[in-house]
């Protein structure tokens, strides 16, 4: 249940931008989550609904940018969408791939008043 | 939530940090050790919108701090959730390097036999080098009172409700266990091959640990623990005549997941491989130097 640490460190973020501002509400909360960021986004869902009462981030909108993987193959060059880690290019048929996209994490914006 | 270790309600709930032979002075940690010290001032960059009501927006200067503020501003944050762990990470990277100690992070699903690997591994090395422990559990100091048979100055973190270790309670932890100079470290994480993955702990190599009793596609269900090591370790070899499981089907699934994962397959019983496995730990310690 990594996924409650990750939202308790999403409320920490908010919570932190919100005195720095001298706001009292944090109306919306933008994340981008990559498919192979390791976080199941039901459980990250879930552990919101326990975690986020009582926090700033209460009645905050919640928006949620799925960021789908994309790997390039170390043999051939070509890019392509990773389903997992271990997809194999679909050019050439090797697993030799790096990622290019689909570890994010990140608390993208909020919108604060 | 996480079937895997059955952690439900508010994280971390009570962090318990001992050392074994020292109970009387352990640590607790709260939320997770997350501690924050933030000035009021900000010496951020963030850029500022302003929205109106009609959904422009244009640029002006800060509300003063009398000044109600019913704007609405947009922070554009684009920080890094685990930036926080990241951090605190690279801080144990640094004492690491400085104490020219190798640190390892080992990682694997409950029962593939790290207790025993690593009480072997102390057994055998502690003449050649000053080994030190921290054990990971969620409940109970059973594991740190085996290894502390073994002589090692040993920490053990309990994670309460926590399912995995994370860079905060390894800076606590190296605080009470006072690693020497030139010593090799091993942290033995919460027994879960998902939720770890994740933290990073400022480790100088992860390793994963398998065994043979287990189902040789376990590269493929659990990718990111694979993803991420970098030493794989197939134990229980003793075994493999009793078991349905593909040594060789094993590795190159792991492979698929991470081409630069390096193997060991031993037997912590039977002492078949350790040797190959204390010249990677000798290895890993010359490459301190470089």
């Amino acid at each position: 249940m990594h996924e409650l640490s990750i939202v308790l460190s999403i409320v920490e973020i908010a919570e932190e931008q919100a005195r720095q501002n001298a706001a009292r509400k944090v109306e919306s909360i933008e994340l981008e989550i990559g498919a192979l960021a390791g976080i199941e986004l039901d459980a990250l869902i879930f552990a919101w609904e326990a975690a986020v009462p009582g926090t700033i981030l209460e009645h905050a909108e919640r928006i949620i940018h799925h960021l789908p993987a994309k790997a390039r193959c170390m043999d051939c060059g070509s890019t392509y969408a990773a389903r997992q880690f271990f997809e194999a290019c679909p050019s050439c048929g090797q697993y030799l791939s790096e990622l290019v996209q689909g570890k994010e994490l990140r608390v993208k914006s909020l919108v604060v008043s | 939530m996480c079937s895997t270790c059955g952690c439900s309600s508010q994280a971390s709930g009570g962090v318990t940090i001992t050392k074994i032979g020292e109970e009387e002075n352990h640590v607790h940690l709260s939320a997770g050790g997350h501690e924050h010290h933030h000035e009021a001032g900000n010496g951020h960059h963030h850029h500022h919108h302003h929205h109106e009501a009609d959904g422009n927006h244009h640029h002006h200067a800060h509300p003063d701090a009398q000044e109600p503020a019913p704007v609405k501003t947009v922070l554009e944050l684009e920080r890094d959730i685990m930036q926080k762990n990241d951090l605190l990470a690279e801080r144990n990277r640094g004492y690491f390097e400085a104490k020219n100690m190798l640190a390892l992070n080992l990682v694997s699903s409950p029962g593939s036999g790290k207790t025993s690997l690593l009480e072997r591994t102390l057994v055998d090395l502690q003449a050649e080098v000053n080994c030190f422990v921290i054990e990971g559990d969620q409940q109970t100091s059973n594991d740190a009172r085996r290894i502390a048979k073994t002589n090692a100055p040993v920490v053990q973190i309990n994670t309460g409700k926590g399912c995995h270790l994370d860079a905060a309670m390894i800076h606590k932890a190296l605080k009470q266990l006072a690693p020497t100079d030139d010593s090799l470290l091993f942290i033995e994480n919460v027994g879960n091959l998902v939720c770890p993955a994740l933290f990073d702990l400022g480790e100088g190599a992860r390793v994963v640990i398998i065994s043979v009793t287990e189902g040789d596609d376990k590269p493929l269900k659990y990718p990111d623990m694979f993803h991420t090591a970098d030493l794989c370790i197939i134990n229980k070899m003793d075994l493999l005549p009793y078991v349905d499981f593909d040594v060789a089907k094993a590795r190159e699934y792991a492979l698929r997941v991470n081409h630069h994962l390096a193997f060991i397959e031993l037997s912590a019983t039977t002492g078949q491989g350790m040797e190959q496995w204390y010249d990677w730990l000798r290895e890993q310690r010359l490459a301190l130097r470089n």
